[in-house]
């Protein structure tokens, strides 16, 4: 038997009505202690704001977007072979591992500068920035998955006279699509970071950038507006991989 | 549960004299902790005439799982020679069929496309392979299951279809390491049951590891009993039993007979 209708409207409506309480909370509070909009604006205030700035709201939106996507994407090519590589071969593993770990020991916000200035005011360096955030929780969830393999099913395809290649088609993918959507989801929130990062550096567009001058105009409910876009940015992504993994990834409960 | 095996008959037998499986002398170690080695089994010899089931018993941890390992090629022994009809064994071969004690099937595929597994590793004729594969699934039991995924499937069905996937390549000798160890009482014997009529059908050579004294008696023609660590052979049983085997013959004496004599041995209880 299922619940009651109601009951399970309220168990819905549970969620959103305590974010809701918290945006009011928010809302009175910054008018009883009457807080000037440039340090803390009201949520009623930033949507006014964002309302007002649409146009343009849409428009940088659309340039994170991109530079996060095609820097994703490429993290992704260039993880898959890599980790493939690495999985099959313990030379690479041995050569690769400790080149691809220093990579992503550095801090990224510290050679931000240096690839502008190498690559210049393009979307190119945000994307290379993307890349350097967030291949690295690909390859290492890949790597993981593509060894995940049971001995019990490695046997059996042995046991049948399997090839390698058969071995990696029929076995160590499947296994590792699991481990690489992990990967992914990860991934693709730091992304964001990525490409906020390089805005921040030299850009002309973009939500990093918007936000760099809208606090430095002391327009901060639209800086506010468009951290919000981020956020919401981020979480979208987020889904949008959760979804194509319920999709691809249909065999587990 | 098992139809007529029409289609299935069995391939011409081969030259009688030539055993499926012949072992001598063979022994296996295993790395054990501060570079000592564990002697897990042997030397055994160990043969497996063509178109007989032979079964093997013993307690657990008695090497007799090492032995199924070596008997399929996916281990290499340390000492002792093995063949496999006539020629030296040193891989695993299309010619056998293992079903393992868990089902293995890969939740990712159907269980058709599990049972056709064999056919596109060794890429036989697909129509053909699909084919017999709904052959083996209708006299399975799981016709009308091609289509779901393993894990909607019962344990016992679960079985099955390895079983369906085991014979799917034709193999002239198939391996069971306990393949109903990891079921109830009830679906063990109505399995074990099914694979004896099956077998009988098909007409092709068996072997199978298990701690199930009954179960061994059952299905076979021949039980080695097994010592512990390292495994060696103690006793070989001829059992006389009448076929075909059905849910009457545990109730026959001489079956009770064989299993006190066995059950004796593996306790150590023989005057």
């Amino acid at each position: 038997m299922s619940a009651p209708f109601s009951s399970r409207l309220a168990g819905r409506a549970t969620i959103p009505a305590v974010y809701l309480a918290l945006l009011i909370a928010w809302e009175l509070s910054v008018r009883f202690f009457a807080v000037p909009a440039w340090i803390l604006p009201a949520p009623s205030e930033i949507g006014r704001t964002a309302l007002q700035w649409a146009p343009e709201l849409a428009l940088n939106s659309l340039v994170t977007l991109r530079e996060t996507l095609v820097g994703f994407l490429l993290a992704i090519a260039l993880s898959l072979p890599l980790a493939v590589l690495i999985a099959l071969n313990t030379t690479a593993r041995r050569l690769l591992y400790p080149i691809l770990l220093g990579l992503q020991s550095v801090p990224k916000v510290a050679v931000a500068p240096l690839i502008i200035l190498w690559l210049g005011l393009s979307e190119w360096p945000k994307i290379v920035i993307v890349i350097l955030v967030c291949f690295f929780p690909i390859l290492v969830n890949l790597i993981a998955g593509l060894e995940a393999a049971p001995r019990t099913m490695l046997d059996l395809m042995r046991s049948l006279g399997a090839s390698q290649h058969m071995i990696f088609r029929r076995l160590r993918i499947p296994v590792a699509l699991p481990h690489f959507f992990t990967g992914c989801k990860v991934a693709v929130t730091f992304a964001v970071i990525g490409s906020v990062i390089g805005e921040f550096v030299a850009a002309q567009e973009g939500l990093g950038y918007l936000i760099l001058i809208s606090t430095s105009q002391s327009q901060t409910p639209l800086a506010f507006a468009a951290i919000a876009l981020l956020t919401l940015l981020s979480i979208a992504l987020f889904h949008g991989i959760e979804w194509i993994e319920r999709r691809v990834v249909d065999w587990t409960p | 549960m098992i139809a007529a095996a029409g289609g299935l008959a069995a391939a011409p037998p081969p030259a009688a004299d030539v055993a499926a499986i012949d072992v001598r002398g063979v022994s296996k170690h295993y790395p054990g902790s501060a570079g000592t080695s564990v002697h897990a089994l042997g030397p055994i010899d160990l043969r497996i005439p063509t178109g007989s089931f032979v079964a093997v018993v013993g307690p657990s941890g008695c090497g007799k799982s090492t032995l199924l390992r070596l008997v399929a090629g996916l281990e290499r022994p340390d000492a002792g020679t093995m063949m496999r009809y006539g020629t030296p064994l040193d891989a695993p071969s299309h010619e056998v069929g293992i079903v393992f004690q868990e089902h293995v099937l890969f939740p990712w595929n159907t269980v058709l496309e599990n049972v056709l597994l064999p056919a596109d590793v060794l890429a036989l004729p697909r129509a053909a392979a699909r084919e017999r594969a709904l052959r083996l699934l209708e006299m399975t039991g799981l016709a009308a299951f091609a289509d779901h995924r393993p894990q909607m499937l019962s344990g016992g069905m679960r079985q099955r279809a390895a079983l369906c996937r085991a014979l799917l390549a034709d193999p002239r000798l198939l391996l069971l390491d306990e393949p109903f160890g990891a079921l109830d009482a009830l679906t063990r014997e109505e399995l074990s049951l099914e694979l004896s009529g099956l077998w009988q059908d098909l007409g092709r050579t068996a072997f199978l590891i298990t701690h199930d004294i009954e179960e061994a008696i059952l299905l076979s023609d021949r039980v080695l009993v097994m010592s512990p660590r390292p495994g060696r052979i103690r006793a070989d049983f001829e059992i006389d039993l009448p076929r075909p085997r059905n849910a009457d013959t545990p109730r026959l004496s001489r079956f009770q007979e064989l299993k006190q004599e066995i059950r004796d041995i593996i306790f150590d209880r023989r005057a």
